[in-house]
């Protein structure tokens, strides 16, 4: 038994849970609960009202069905949508009055908390479970302006940004998942670039869901002002649970005039066993709004983790000259289930849009691309360029391709290309020949597959990534 | 709707000679018709164009009982310049069926209900036209037999229409080596009705048919077609469709590769004018090993004009070597214009090749000044260029007699 654990253990390395006190709230939705999550963090009322808002909406929602891989149904009332390490009811000022225990999880999970690893150069902002419990780098940032926090705290300390722009992006009107998000949302990341300003560093938050029977709410909100930059790192993991946990984020972009934001995301959440028992769903909504003239919204992930992932970044292209990317690499394997894609809404004139999505499936897998790429009528001069490519290993497992291509304008271009193959014979054996082993040979290809997205990544990312690459396709050859 | 249906459909079983079994069959059909009633926008296959919405706007008084009187023939309205066998359908009823180029004992034209080719629960339109068609018939061709000369199918509607809707149903069994050359060519003087056509092809092994549908003619009718095929080892599906002239048009082809090396090809043309809003949904299914597809569709809109495409590519996990590839490509030359397109793969095989691309926009300004140096004005230009265009596609037409009547339809010059 013990020996089976070790075993799973080496598969998912961050499969390890940390036992800490934690406050929960009364298990499943209702009024109350939001009331309870609203009162712990001192929210203000019309935050408050606004939640209820979302409920109120929530309960005529209906789920969506339309997604490729099926799920047994959720039971929303069987879950704890806050929970808290105990030590955070009053918050800790420094890293030093952390909990222990919190700071060796993140050593474990290889993030850098404290402050004296300076030369990694990334400011992190770690959510555990429902909270944010550390952001480093505050002053260095607080210099320019540049505000990099918990969105709780946020709310407190910086309201009128708040509350203009939360809900601009992905309204408590949205689709089911997101609209369930806005009434329980517990934390996240807010990020607000002052104009003219470049952030001097990576911006980072790392995810991780803790507690049993929770799900994961996190809210960001990035706002790049006019002629700013930033480039924002995300990634995530949980523990190895037999059950499915819930993960439903809302990330909403705001670029004004002139500003550029940069959004990677490396998502390693638990895929789950081999067997299929367990693993994330994966329900994210991320969407971002190029609202001024010449902005620039640019997604990468790399998606390798969850049982289920169901999520399509996307870009709203209002403003004039504005320019929406997105790159993405998504690995299945095993009997790991991922709907992904994005949605590229063109309505300023001369917008741009760019599209690269590399799958990959392996085992039992079922990977399906979506995306949308719609130029609407005053949409002059517009143009889209999506590429898709499939790698499939075996027989068991399938790739799939939904574009929907919508023109109504006839100054626009639109070129899509999709293609699905396997790994060539002729490849591996040329690789073979030079001394390496199968699968050697197989991660070098596949990370050839791979490059025009990995290469979008920020260095250290790209690094890791290229890693989860591999692990990810390990035992899927031969 | 529902009683008019119903009463419809007694009608229709009262003046025909179904047998007990058909009547049951046909009358599970309706009920379920009735049931999900015509496809709207809110059906992922009619996300694009909505059916329920057209007949809604356009036809007041929907009925659907069509009284078969006979109706005259006019001569005058046969295809000039090519030899060919005749079935002529006015306002849904067989007027004239004539084979005369061909061998009389190689063929057979049966008009018993066959269940083999049920076509029930493929969508509700088909199920529409399995409860209402008045007649049935399906043509057998032998083994070892080519058709000598193409069988064309009139389908005429004259303004002596006695029902909104017509619904014709034609089954086709190819036996084995067996060819056949079908061109489905629609002539029609009626306005605001729905035509419900479904055929059904079954193909043995090395069978060939080539089915060349060419919707030509003005006419503010809302049309749907659907085409069924299922494909047995070797034997090859040709299509092309001509999407011109109705206001609505679907055509929907479906074509099951059964058979080890079978294939399937479909091509087709919009070019459209005037609030026409017409679609073509293909799924092709690979089932079997070595199977190979091909498709290649092309469009150009004018004023207040929308085409789509829904394309789907299926592997299943078994039918590996599959080949698929698909192409489609629209020219908008108005802000009115819209083109949408679904290119869709769903595969369960790792070895297959298969890809699909889909381009949009407009004229190449390059390509214009280009031809205009050379002394062309403008519109020469633009003509020439939309000439070229769709050449390409006229010219995948494998049978010459068929292409060159085609690009006279068309008026395209080479």
């Amino acid at each position: 038994m013990r020996d089976k654990q070790i075993e799973n253990l080496k598969e998912y390395k961050y499969g390890f849970s940390t036992d800490i006190d934690s406050i929960k709230a009364p298990k499943g939705l209702n009024e109350n609960v939001i009331k309870f999550i609203s009162n712990i963090k001192k929210e203000p009322k019309w935050l408050l009202e606004w939640r209820l808002k979302a409920y109120q909406r929530l309960k005529v929602l209906k789920e969506p069905d339309w997604q490729k891989p099926k799920y047994p149904k959720i039971d929303y009332q069987d879950l704890y949508y806050y929970s808290a390490p105990k030590s955070f009811k009053d918050k800790p000022k420094s890293l030093d009055e952390l909990d222990p225990k919190l700071l060796e999880t993140y050593k474990k999970l290889g993030i850098p908390l404290q402050e004296q690893k300076r030369l990694n150069g990334i400011a992190v902002d770690a959510v555990f479970d429902s909270v944010s419990v550390a952001t480093t780098f505050k002053d260095t940032l607080t210099k320019q302006g540049i505000i990099f926090c918990s969105i709780s705290e946020a709310i407190q300390k910086y309201p009128d940004l708040v509350k203009k722009y939360l809900g601009s992006v992905i309204p408590i009107t949205d689709h089911y998942f997101a609209t369930l998000n806005s009434a329980v949302f517990t934390d996240g990341s807010f990020v607000y670039i002052p104009p003219g300003v470049r952030c001097p560093m990576e911006l980072s938050t790392y995810f991780r869901i803790n507690a049993s029977d929770t799900g994961q709410f996190e809210r960001t909100l990035i706002i790049a002002d006019r002629g700013s930059y930033v480039s924002y790192l995300e990634g995530c993991t949980a523990p190895m649970r037999d059950e499915n946990q819930l993960h439903a984020a809302n990330v909403e972009l705001v670029a004004l005039d002139d500003a550029e934001i940069k959004y990677s995301t490396v998502q390693n959440w638990y895929p789950g066993d081999k067997d299929g028992k367990g693993g994330i769903y994966n329900f994210v909504t991320k969407r971002g709004l190029c609202q001024g003239k010449n902005s620039k919204i640019s997604w990468t992930q790399v998606e390798t983790g969850s049982a289920i992932t169901w999520k399509y970044p996307s870009c709203i292209l209002k403003g004039d000259n504005s320019i929406g990317e997105f790159y993405s690499i998504a690995i299945t394997n095993n009997h790991q289930k991922a709907d992904t894609g994005t949605k590229m809404i063109h309505i300023g004139e001369n917008t741009k849009s760019k599209i690269i999505s590399k799958g990959i499936s392996a085992g039992y897998s079922d990977m399906t691309y979506r995306g949308l790429v719609d130029i609407s009528k005053n949409a002059k001069n517009s143009s889209n360029y999506t590429q898709c490519d499939s790698l499939l290993m075996g027989n068991k497992c399938g790739a799939h391709t939904v574009p929907y291509i919508k023109n109504k304008n006839s100054d626009s271009n639109i070129a899509h290309e999709a293609t699905t193959s396997k790994i060539s014979e002729d490849q591996l054996h040329y690789c073979q020949q030079r001394g390496l082993n199968s699968e050697d040979a197989v991660g070098l290809i596949v990370n050839g597959f791979c490059k025009e997205v990995l290469q979008q990544l920020p260095m250290e990312f790209a690094v890791e990534a290229q890693k989860l690459v591999g692990i990810s396709l390990e035992g899927s050859v031969g | 709707m529902e009683k008019q249906l119903k009463t419809d459909f007694k009608k229709t079983i009262d003046s025909s000679d179904y047998s007990q079994k058909e009547i049951i069959v046909k009358e599970k059909c309706l009920n379920e018709f009735i049931r999900s009633g015509f496809p709207s926008k809110k059906n992922e296959d009619w996300k694009f164009l909505d059916i329920n919405q057209a007949i809604k706007s356009k036809i007041d008084n929907l009925n659907y009982f069509n009284e078969n009187l006979p109706n005259e023939l006019d001569p005058k309205i046969y295809i000039d310049g090519l030899e060919h066998n005749k079935i002529i359908f006015i306002n849904g009823r067989i007027e004239k069926i004539d084979f005369k180029y061909e061998e009389s004992d190689k063929f057979e034209i049966k008009d018993q209900f066959d269940n083999r080719g049920l076509l029930n629960n493929v969508n509700s339109l088909v199920d529409l036209n399995l409860a209402l068609a008045t007649k049935y018939y399906k043509i057998l061709v032998k083994e070892h037999y080519s058709f000598k000369k193409p069988l064309i199918i009139y389908n005429i509607t004259t303004n002596k229409i006695s029902s909104k809707n017509i619904n014709i149903r034609l089954d086709f069994d190819l036996k084995s080596n067996s060819c056949l050359k079908i061109i489905d060519y629609s002539i029609d003087k009626s306005e605001k009705n729905f035509v419900n056509i479904v055929y059904n092809f079954s193909l043995e092994k090395d069978a060939i048919i080539k089915n060349y549908k060419l919707d030509t003619a003005e006419n503010d009718n809302i049309k749907y077609s659907y085409n069924n095929f299922n494909l047995d080892t070797n034997s090859v599906a040709e299509n092309f469709i001509l999407s011109l002239g109705s206001s609505f048009i679907k055509n929907e082809i479906n074509c099951n590769l059964n058979g080890k090396y079978s294939s399937a090809f479909v091509n087709g043309i919009f070019n459209l004018d005037n609030n026409k809003s017409h679609e073509i949904k293909t799924s092709i299914n690979h089932l079997n090993e070595n199977t190979k597809s091909y498709q290649l569709i092309k469009s150009v809109l004018g004023q207040n004009t929308k085409s789509a495409f829904q394309g789907k590519i299926f592997v299943k996990s078994n039918a590996q070597k599959t080949d698929g590839y698909q192409l489609s490509k629209a020219i908008l030359l108005s802000d009115n214009a819209e083109f949408n397109a679904k290119p869709e793969l769903e595969i369960y095989a790792d070895d297959v090749k298969c890809s699909h691309g889909s381009a949009s926009g407009s004229l190449n300004q390059d390509s214009i000044f280009y031809i205009m140096s050379r002394g062309l004005n403008y519109n020469e230009a633009k003509e020439l260029l939309i000439n070229g265009f769709l050449l390409d596609v006229v010219e995948k037409i494998t049978d010459n007699e068929i292409k060159n009547l085609i690009k006279n339809i068309m008026g395209l010059k080479e």
